[in-house]
């Protein structure tokens, strides 16, 4: 791969054992685990050699815990020391020792050898046991075997105490020696290939509240030192090399994370009903199925937005109808959510397929992208939408087509849709009766001719970030010109209620789904504007809930009157602000 | 002697590292040697990995054998021990 090359973006599930988001730079901790070979022992006095070695390697270990438990005394809580001491215990347990010994002197092998034997008896011993903190009690015998194993082999330096900050730590498994050597309250994140939920690697980062991700089998293969990467312990997810737009979309999480407070999930459960009792609904933005048992948790009425991006990035081959299908059907069923709006696939064709006929582009967001590239790619597009329609004989499902940018792909796009649904009628495979269609609203060019759109769809959702990066002319990678991202342009006010009154006047529902629709600061010009669907991060739920229950429809549409009357973003910008913290005191922070 | 008592773990965790390692310190003191049996399985008492590998979770009775001139104070040891919670203290 050429240096300037983007590298390739590789996404991995894992289980989350550690809520929150992480995005920092990886620090892959590569142990010198060469692959222990087998040694015949030709002669017998070689075997009490091999049993000196065994026991100087046990002697070794135990004096590295000890130093590293004198040097951390006065650092740690005392239960990491604890564990120190039983793995010091194990290294010197009677019979580990007598066993590995045993193998020596009765197959002749190396110490090494030996001692993975004894290792193996014992995995295979545990893996039996019922209960699960117990059975995972083995990743102990493992830290201290590994130990003997490398100081067998000589190595006796662990450089872990030069991990930078804001990294994250990447790792076979972690064992508390490691974390010991580490100033753990330094590290963003943890993903390691091994452990489960209760493993030493989650225990720590529960204890710092450092997101985790463990069990991912191949983290440690996939992502190097100085890849930049995200870790959703949420979800379970790690994203290696993600691109700009992906590292955006976790920022506004992470924020969101952030901004959580305990007291709000008591309002999750509650409608989003004002106090002259007008009802919105609320849907949550997720690109994961496992997102949504926490996006229920928090309250949200149905999955506003299925981003399914993910389902083809990071693959040799294209993803098969079954592979999406139970992906949506997974989706469409889940439990405590009233709808979902799966979306068609949003990025460049680039993403997925290494075809050169798709080669990289110089402006990729106004480029051959969304419906554009699912329109020239009929076959691809059709086997997403068979799949959604299978899935939709399982649950209310919405289908959201991205970038309409005109009448005329809209009814290209229905044309196709109409096609699979014949096929599959044709074959008597089972699809909803009700599927409602919807198209984003991001492109200005659909604005403008939203009411006669309306006409042929059921839903509009409303994409505030390429909206406002559309129609101000700005490329959002270009940090000489984000200064002039402004969600309360009047340009992208206007544009907004002209898509809303056009919907309304047809008799369909407006949602949005961008980032505009998760900041509580804006939740009140939103509702006098007249939107029907709000959709977000499932972790802002509770507070736009809780926002929305203690205002009235009334007062929001005279805000957003007295909005319109500004003619500059700054100004817009201030007066509301300033109108949101009078109100809310205690919620909005004066700084921003 | 030989002296022989059923016991029922009662902490939270079972016989997890901690309270394996206690037990293992504990018997240091003594002579006789001391064995547990969960389900048909037997292992040395002194070994913190094979007393792990009976994965005693909460309410799981182990059998106690201990074999020397020390076995009573053996068992009471370890009856404490197990009475205590191993000084869990949930």
């Amino acid at each position: 791969m050429n240096p300037g090359e983007p590298k390739r973006t590789v996404v991995l599930q894992g289980i989350g054992v550690s809520p929150g988001v992480a995005i920092g730079v990886a620090y892959l901790i590569r142990r010198v685990d060469a692959p222990i070979s087998r040694y015949q022992l030709e002669d017998k006095s070689l075997v009490s050699e091999e049993i000196r070695r065994f026991r100087k390697a046990i002697k070794d270990s135990e004096n590295q815990l000890l130093e590293i438990k004198r040097k951390f005394k006065d650092q740690e809580g005392l239960e990491t020391l604890y564990i120190l001491d039983v793995h010091i215990m194990i290294l010197k347990d009677k019979m580990l020792i007598k066993q590995t010994i045993q193998n020596i002197e009765d197959k002749g092998v190396n110490a090494e050898w030996a001692l993975r034997m004894t290792l193996d008896k014992y995995r295979d011993v545990f893996s039996k046991v019922d209960d699960e903190y117990l059975r995972e009690r083995i990743s102990d015998v493992e830290y201290a075997g590994q130990r003997i194993l490398r100081n067998l082999a000589g190595v006796h330096h662990e450089t872990i105490s030069g991990i930078g900050d804001n990294a994250v730590v990447i790792a076979r498994d972690l064992s508390p020696a490691d974390t010991m050597q580490m100033k753990v309250e330094r590290i963003q994140g943890f993903a390691t290939d091994m452990g489960g939920k209760t493993s030493h690697t989650t225990i720590v980062a529960r204890a710092y509240e450092i997101p985790a991700v463990v069990g991912i089998e191949k983290v440690t293969t996939e992502a190097k030192t100085g890849d930049i990467i995200i870790i959703d312990g949420t979800a379970g997810a790690v994203i290696v090399n993600p691109d700009p737009e992906i590292i955006r979309r976790y920022e506004e999480k992470k924020r969101h994370y952030a901004m959580i407070e305990d007291g709000l999930l008591k309002h999750a459960r509650k409608t989003a009903t004002t106090l002259d009792k007008h009802r919105v609904l609320i849907g949550a933005n997720i690109e994961f199925t496992e997102e949504i048992p926490s996006a229920v948790q928090h309250g949200t009425d149905g999955i506003g937005l299925y981003r399914t991006e993910f389902i083809y990035i990071n693959r040799d081959r294209l993803p098969t109808e079954e592979e999406h299908f139970c992906t949506y059907k997974k989706v469409v069923e889940s439990r405590g959510i009233r709808f979902s709006t799966i979306r068609t696939f949003d990025l460049g064709g680039d993403k997925f397929i290494s075809d050169p006929r798709l080669a990289a582009e110089m402006n990729p967001v106004m480029g051959l992208r969304a419906i554009r590239f699912c329109l020239r790619e009929v076959d691809l597009f059709k086997v997403q939408l068979r799949a959604i329609l299978r899935a939709s004989a399982y649950g209310k499902t919405k289908v959201l087509f991205p970038m309409i940018s005109g009448m005329e792909e809209l009814l290209e796009t229905k044309r196709i849709f109409n096609e699979v649904k014949k096929e599959l009628k044709r074959d008597g495979i089972p699809y909803g009766k009700d599927v409602k269609i919807g198209i984003m609203m991001e492109v200005p060019s659909a604005v403008l001719i939203a009411e006669d759109l309306a006409k042929e769809v059921d839903f509009f959702s409303i994409g505030t970030n390429d909206l406002i990066q559309y129609t101000l002319a700005i490329d959002r990678v270009n940090e000489r010109v984000s200064y002039l991202y402004e969600p309360l342009h009047p340009a992208v006010l206007k544009l907004i209620r002209q898509v809303v009154e056009a919907g309304h006047k047809t008799g369909i529902e407006v949602a949005m789904c961008g980032e505009m629709a998760g900041e509580p600061v804006y939740t009140m010009v939103l509702l006098g504007l007249g939107l029907d669907e709000l959709s977000m991060n499932s972790l802002v739920i509770p507070r736009i809930k809780k926002l929305i229950r203690s205002v009235t429809v009334k007062e929001c549409r005279k805000l957003v009157e007295r909005v319109m009357t500004f003619n500059t973003a700054s100004e817009i910008e201030f007066f509301v602000r300033d109108y949101m913290r009078r109100k809310f005191t205690d919620d909005f922070e004066v700084a921003d | 002697m030989i002296v022989e008592k059923t016991l029922t773990i009662k902490n939270e965790l079972g016989i997890h590292a901690r309270s394996a390692a206690m037990i293992v310190r504990a018997l240091e003191r003594y002579q006789s040697s001391v064995s547990f049996e969960r389900d048909g399985t037997r292992v040395d008492a002194r070994s913190l990995l094979d007393i792990l590998t009976l994965g005693c979770p909460k309410h799981s009775e182990i059998v106690v054998r201990a074999d020397g001139d020390d076995a009573r104070e053996v068992l009471e040891c370890l009856e404490k021990l197990v009475d205590d919670k191993f000084g869990e203290t949930a």
